[in-house]
């Protein structure tokens, strides 16, 4: 099985662990991952700013780098999502159309399609898990607490496999970090407050560290720690899955 | 209403400046969605409940045309006379035209939002006719001279100290009373002596059956049928898409309203009001106001599904940390969001933006509404119709030229420069937003792309 | 072009291509005790239940009850209250400010959410449920249906209406600060006597 492993820009730049933990842990499954590097971005920055019609160029570039493979892997519901709901190339609309049915976000690849039913991994503790809104709502890897539906979660099942992980639970099991893209600047104080108040939830609840399948969430929750002069860290999930 | 130049950011900001009143506010309404989720878990049927909504009321916007001359109809063979308005001001000139044929220059006016959407207590209060609100959440507002917050709780930023003073200052309390017990008994005294002098009245409408030419008002209070048995002219203002097809209709539609809005099985009062008393007239304006141009915007046309039970401000993060004043419209929080724009796109091109897109406002929406795909939809109309400041337009077609060609994204070898020159939240000084409350992220030595170069 | 017209030709020209009403015949309740259902959720909602077996249980309970009620307005048949008026002569409703207790008939009631539906035609005039100050309301047959869709299937069944209104517990507000307060413009008590 060939995987493209899409990494979104600022995850290479700023947190290249769990890329790497991204890599590796596809690799145990005996995966053969490639790493195109004319990648760029998925163009959500620009859509969800209302400049979708501007993101011509990267579909048409992603489109290109992905096509080769059987599937498409990223360590990130938020930039999955977008391709889900928004590739789309007029001269090519057949290959896009494939391409936003074989892009999948880390874990759901794993529970879905390599069927993972145990891992050799280890990480001992206290784990609080953050419900990242695109991957939850959007890709609906966990139920949500809105819905009168049967509970499930599929990153929570692979971090119930990891040896001696603390699960610790939530006040609020799915409310949004507040990061939103463009949102934490231009809708400062209150995506300031949001991210303080998610991550209140999770000290209170005594997680030593705050983990999730979007590093952008855990990147702003992050910020939020550190100025605060907290010891809890975040951790993407693939990194979790990946401990030994 | 409302007249701000400020933004939901800048007004959001102001809220934000008194923490502590932030999470009263948010903690408040989290626990109505936590009534909300505790009420709903109890009916395995509750999806498909939402799901039979959602179709019906998308079969009432595909028919619209019939079901309004349906409603006319019965309702006119009913006795109730039928008015058709359509703006604002039409409405409000009917309203006052049907006063003045009454000669009554008082009246007493339960919850509408539609009414607050049309600014009808300023423009009643211009011809010189006093109103006033009775449900308690109202008057409290009005009190206040404020415009609802909310739109099932208006007055949900107002601690109950504040609402002493007021009542205090115009009900005559005792300074310094605060129990919710007594103020709300000082209201009922005082209103009730209003319901019984006023001799016209102005509800809202919840539904209207178009089988039957019925219309339902729900209230916890009474206060809708207080005024509109007591008075000797029933007005009822309600936005043509209120529309049901058949009265069975209700019984899908008031297991859902209540539920979704407050946690309750149901409001306290649900009143079908078919045929007048005698003598005493009611008058139904059937109301545009826009919501036909609406029904021409394919992708927006869903928003008229709306039974304003105010469940996605309550589930709303944003909404709940930025308080109802700071959407400046009638309608605030998500749903508010997608609305406005079509009134007016320039007055409210900073709506669609406030919101992180989370999705949880379309989830215990009882109709259904796609709000969040909505939000996004109307960005990119926005940004189409050159509401957007121009330097963001440049950045962001900057932007997209870069991410369009690997050359120039590796142009300086490193990509990293890239993300640190156009990520928002990475610009390395004081005066970038993120940086006030929240630390940047570090840089490691290696980028992912350089360590798998190395590797292979 | 009047606004009527204006309005409807928008409306032609801009709705959808017409969508079929969904089937809503298999929306139904549970099958469950439907009577202790209905006394737990009225309950709930703040009113008061009593199962009687005849109208003589129901005025002693309305003399234990209400003992403090000068004025009783009576409108339920074979009921008989001491002192009470069980026809509304006075023309001007406003003079029903100052009851204290309405007694009425309803026709049915709804376990789910605690309400009972009544009609004009057994209360007149359509002010007295909520001017009253107690509300006591008597389901003669002892109907109790499940939700909603059950009741809006006997309503088909009834003689039409000209104001009807399911009233579920009595008048209550949480406007200020979410706290519940009973009473708010109508009545501050309702009790339901359900004949068994």
């Amino acid at each position: 099985m060939k995987v493209g492993l899409f990494i979104p820009c600022y995850v290479d730049q700023f947190y290249p662990n769990a890329a790497i933990a991204t890599l590796q842990l596809l690799e145990k499954f005996g995966v053969e991952v490639t790493y195109p590097l004319t990648q760029t971005c998925c163009g959500q920055p620009m859509a969800n700013s209302g400049y979708e019609h501007l993101t011509k160029g990267c579909n048409e570039l992603f489109i290109k780098n992905f096509e080769p493979f059987d599937y498409i892997v990223a360590p990130s519901g938020s930039c999955v999502l977008h391709v889900r709901e928004h590739l789309h190339d007029p001269a090519n609309e057949e290959a896009a159309t494939v391409l936003r049915h074989k892009v999948y976000e880390l874990t759901s690849f794993l529970t879905d399609i390599l069927q993972v039913k145990e891992l050799n991994a280890r990480f001992p503790h206290k784990v609080g898990m953050h419900q990242s809104c695109h991957g939850q709502r959007g890709l609906k890897l966990s139920q949500m607490s809105e819905l009168v539906a049967e509970p499930f979660s599929k990153p929570g099942s692979l971090l119930k496999m990891v040896k001696d992980l603390d699960l610790i639970e939530l006040g609020r099991t799915d409310e949004c970090c507040g990061f939103g893209g463009t949102f934490c600047v231009t809708e400062e104080a209150v995506s300031a407050k949001m991210g303080k108040d998610r991550v209140a939830d999770h000290l209170h609840h005594g997680a030593e560290y705050i983990t999730g399948v979007d590093m952008s969430c855990l990147m702003h929750m992050e910020g939020i720690l550190k100025r605060a002069g907290s010891k809890v860290k975040v951790i993407h999930i693939a990194e979790i899955l990946n401990a030994e | 209403m409302h007249e701000s130049t400020k933004d939901h950011a800048a007004l959001a900001a102001l809220f934000n400046k008194d923490e502590e009143r932030v999470n009263w506010h948010d903690e408040t309404l989290w626990w109505i969605r936590q009534k909300r989720d505790k009420n709903v878990h109890q009916l395995p049927e509750w999806e498909a409940l939402r799901e039979a909504a959602s179709q019906i009321k998308f079969n009432v916007l595909s028919n619209l045309h019939d079901y309004l001359l349906e409603f006319e109809k019965n309702a006119t063979a009913n006795g109730v006379q039928v008015h058709w308005a359509a703006d604002a001001k039409e409405h409000n000139e009917i309203v006052h035209r049907l006063l003045q044929e009454h000669k009554v220059d008082r009246m007493v006016k339960s919850k509408s939002m539609l009414t607050e959407e049309c600014g009808l207590n300023e423009y009643l209060a211009e011809q010189g006719i006093e109103v006033i609100d009775s449900d308690l959440g109202e008057r409290i507002v009005q009190l206040a001279k404020e415009p609802p917050s909310h739109i099932v709780l208006p007055c949900i930023h107002k601690k109950k100290e504040e609402i002493g003073d007021l009542f205090h200052q115009y009900l005559g309390t005792p300074a310094n009373v605060a129990d919710p017990q007594l103020l709300t008994e000082a209201a009922r005294q005082h209103l009730r002596d209003v319901f019984l002098t006023r001799r016209a009245a102005l509800t809202g409408v919840n539904f209207a059956v178009a089988e039957t030419g019925e219309f339902v008002v729900c209230t916890n209070e009474g206060n809708a049928d207080m005024g509109a048995h007591l008075a000797d002219v029933h007005i009822a203002s309600m936005g043509i898409e209120k529309l049901i097809p058949e009265r069975k209709h209700l019984g899908i539609f008031l297991r859902l309203l209540t539920r979704s809005a407050t946690g309750q099985p149901i409001t306290t009062y649900s009143s079908h009001f078919k045929k007048p008393r005698k003598e005493t007239p009611i008058h139904i304006i059937l109301v545009d106001n826009g919501r036909s141009v609406q029904l021409g915007r394919k992708e927006f046309r869903n928003s008229l599904k709306c039974i304003r039970c105010g469940a996605c401000m309550n589930t709303c993060p944003v909404y709940r940390r930025s308080g109802g004043h700071s959407y400046h419209t009638a309608v605030a929080g998500p749903i508010g969001s997608i609305l406005a724009p079509n009134l007016d796109m320039k007055k409210y091109k900073d709506l669609p933006f406030a919101s992180t897109l989370c999705g949880s406002c379309s989830n215990v929406c009882p109709v259904k509404i796609d709000i969040h795909d909505q939000l996004y939809k109307w960005r990119q109309e926005l940004v189409k119709e050159g509401y957007t400041p121009a330097a963001k337009t440049i950045s962001m077609k900057l932007m997209a030229q870069t991410l369009s060609s690997p050359t120039l994204y590796n142009a300086a070898g490193k990509s990293g420069r890239f993300v640190l020159k156009h990520a928002p939240f990475l610009v390395n000084n004081k005066l970038n937003p993120w940086y006030k409350e929240r630390e940047m992220p570090e840089a490691p030595k290696e980028s992912f792309r350089e360590w798998y170069k190395k590797r292979n | 072009m009047n606004s009527r017209d204006k309005i409807l030709s928008a409306i032609a020209a801009n709705q959808p291509e017409k969508t079929a009403l969904p089937d809503i015949s298999g929306f139904k309740g549970a099958e469950e005790d439907l009577q202790s259902k209905y006394a737990t959720v009225l309950t709930t909602i703040g009113g008061k239940i009593y199962f009687v077996k005849d109208e003589n249980e129901i005025a002693a309970a309305v003399a234990t009850q209400f003992s403090q009620a000068k004025r009783i307005v009576n409108l339920v048949d074979n009921l008989h209250i001491e002192n009470a008026e069980t026809v509304i002569s006075d023309p001007e409703i406003h003079n029903l400010k100052n009851v204290d207790l309405a007694i009425i008939k309803a026709k049915f009631a709804v376990a789910e959410n605690g309400a009972v539906w009544i009609t004009e035609k057994d209360v007149q005039p359509r002010v007295l449920p909520f001017i009253c100050e107690h509300l006591a309301v008597v389901i003669n047959d002892g109907i109790i249906f499940s939700t909603m869709h059950e009741a809006y299937q006997k309503i088909a069944t009834l003689e039409e209406y000209g104001y009807g209104s399911f009233i579920a517990g009595p008048s209550k507000t949480a406007d200020i600060e979410q706290s519940l307060v009973i009473g708010a413009h109508g009545p501050r008590s309702m009790s339901v006597f359900v004949k068994i």
